[in-house]
């Protein structure tokens, strides 16, 4: 049981990093998400927990620790059963608009529901951010579950739009 | 799990029998080890570069030096190739100051490629394009310039590589992808093919030890892509992607089904060894998987 809540709160990271791409280029964030990116969990993809993790219960991921700043994004607290359903919060993780918190609800080692508990409120600006970011998250998990990449296959990326590109944070979390 | 024409796994590389990361899973455990793992970006010919090591001197200053060589050869083929540089050897062709005959070496190999890619897309890739309306065609092979001098890169970078031991390495040229594992205990390079109309979200993603995807649409930068036949911008595809074993040509098919628009399936369709991912105007999704060669 364990060992799955730590497979699924490294996509619960990814989660995060997807929503802090859409609402901030803080750089903080792109690195919090770090044990996500750096492809630590072999059995990640497909939503089973044949993850390989230390024991004290981490990510065993050299990248994180060597960013440094990966502390947080990849614990979390479980609700759940013994079985591999339940509910699972990930740690708030500070952006430059407020804090964010994801939940993610699982079925037999699937995630079928992820929403976000916390996030920022309050001006006008934060509420557009919202209203664009949550679908994408919620639709995210439960298409692809891709939070795992390396890179991405898209139109090409100028070097004015790198910094904001998923790209960058992959990159970021690996310099 | 599954979203009905939309999350969908292209693979393929997946034969049993060359995969390397499946050949190993005899008692069910694939064995997987984690590496140290270093990423390095530059931006050249108005790209961000980012290049991706894996394996056990990933962090090392050897490893740094190789990949700031493959920076370097990529500044030396665009400092052969820009249109942008009033002095590079492709700016004196197009003012009419060289001919192709006297140009270098590297720019007569890429002109007989860009012969071949018009040749292989049926026209719909053409280095020759007129400026306006009636105008003398110019030699323009930006579009075939990026995905082979990435590629050419990439190959003396794994060359240069290998001799400090087995190692992973991704290059991503702007959002065109080349991979190579000279390791078996590593994870398969995943490769995510984003969503044209949300980028941050991925219709699919690519698992690839070896070879190359690239996306051609109009989502970074507006309409770059003409048709040579009309000098108008292709419509009914947002974005054309295609996953093969050589970054060149997977660029050149992305560009060619991209301006083929509603054309694009039954053409990709054709091609062996590779899988394209069409995405028309309504954001649906179609994967179509050429034959074998």
């Amino acid at each position: 049981m364990r060992r799955i809540a730590i497979g699924l709160m490294s996509t619960l990271s990814g989660l995060v990093l997807l929503f802090s791409y859409h609402t901030s280029t803080n750089s903080g964030t792109a690195l919090a998400s770090t044990g996500t990116a750096g492809g630590t969990a072999a059995g990640q993809s497909d939503g089973t927990a044949s993850a390989d993790t230390s024991a004290d219960g981490s990510t065993s991921s050299d990248e994180a620790s060597s960013s440094g700043s990966s502390s947080g994004s990849s614990s979390g607290s479980s609700s759940g059963s013994s079985s591999s359903s339940g509910t699972y919060t990930g740690d708030a993780v500070m952006t430059r608009w407020g804090v964010v918190q994801v939940e993610i609800t699982v079925k037999n080692g699937k995630i079928t529901k992820s929403e976000a508990v916390q996030y920022p409120q309050g001006n006008h600006r934060d509420e557009q951010i919202n209203s664009y970011a949550l679908p994408v998250l919620a639709e995210e998990v439960t298409a692809a579950q891709s939070a795992n990449i390396d890179a991405v296959s898209g139109a090409t990326v100028t070097s004015d739009g790198y910094v904001q590109s998923l790209q960058s944070a992959i990159d970021q979390a690996h310099l | 799990m599954t979203v009905p024409g939309q999350a969908r796994t292209v693979r393929p590389d997946a034969d049993p029998g060359t995969d390397p990361a499946a050949a190993p899973a005899l008692d069910g455990a694939t064995p997987i080890v984690e590496q140290p793992r270093r990423s390095f970006v530059e931006q050249v010919m108005g790209l961000p570069m980012s290049v991706h090591v894996r394996g056990p001197l990933a962090r090392d200053d050897r490893v740094a030096r190789a990949v700031e060589a493959a920076f370097a050869d990529l500044r030396a083929d665009d400092a052969m190739f820009s249109t942008w540089k009033p002095e590079s050897p492709v700016s004196r062709m197009r003012r009419g100051e060289l001919r192709l005959e006297d140009a270098p070496e590297r720019v007569r190999r890429v002109a007989a490629l860009c012969d071949e890619a018009a040749e292989r897309t049926g026209g719909a890739f053409s280095a020759w394009l007129p400026p306006a309306a009636g105008a003398r065609p110019v030699f323009d092979p930006t579009g075939l310039v990026k995905g082979w001098a990435a590629e050419q890169a990439f190959d003396r970078l794994v060359d240069r590589l290998a001799a400090l031991g087995p190692h992973d390495v991704l290059l991503s040229a702007g959002g065109d992808v080349v991979v190579g594992c000279a390791r078996t205990d590593t994870p398969d390079w995943t490769v995510g093919v984003e969503d044209p109309r949300m980028r941050s979200r991925m219709l699919l993603t690519v698992p690839l030890r070896r070879g190359a995807v690239a996306t051609s649409g109009t989502a970074a930068r507006g309409a770059h892509i003409v048709d040579p036949a009309t000098g108008a911008a292709p419509s009914g595809l947002l974005s054309a992607t295609v996953v093969g074993p050589s970054l060149t040509w997977a660029d050149v098919y992305a560009t060619a089904a991209f301006v083929r628009g509603a054309d694009a399936a039954q053409w990709a369709s054709t091609l062996a060894d590779h899988a394209v991912v069409l995405v028309d105007g309504r954001g649906d999704v179609r994967t179509v998987t050429g034959p074998p060669s």
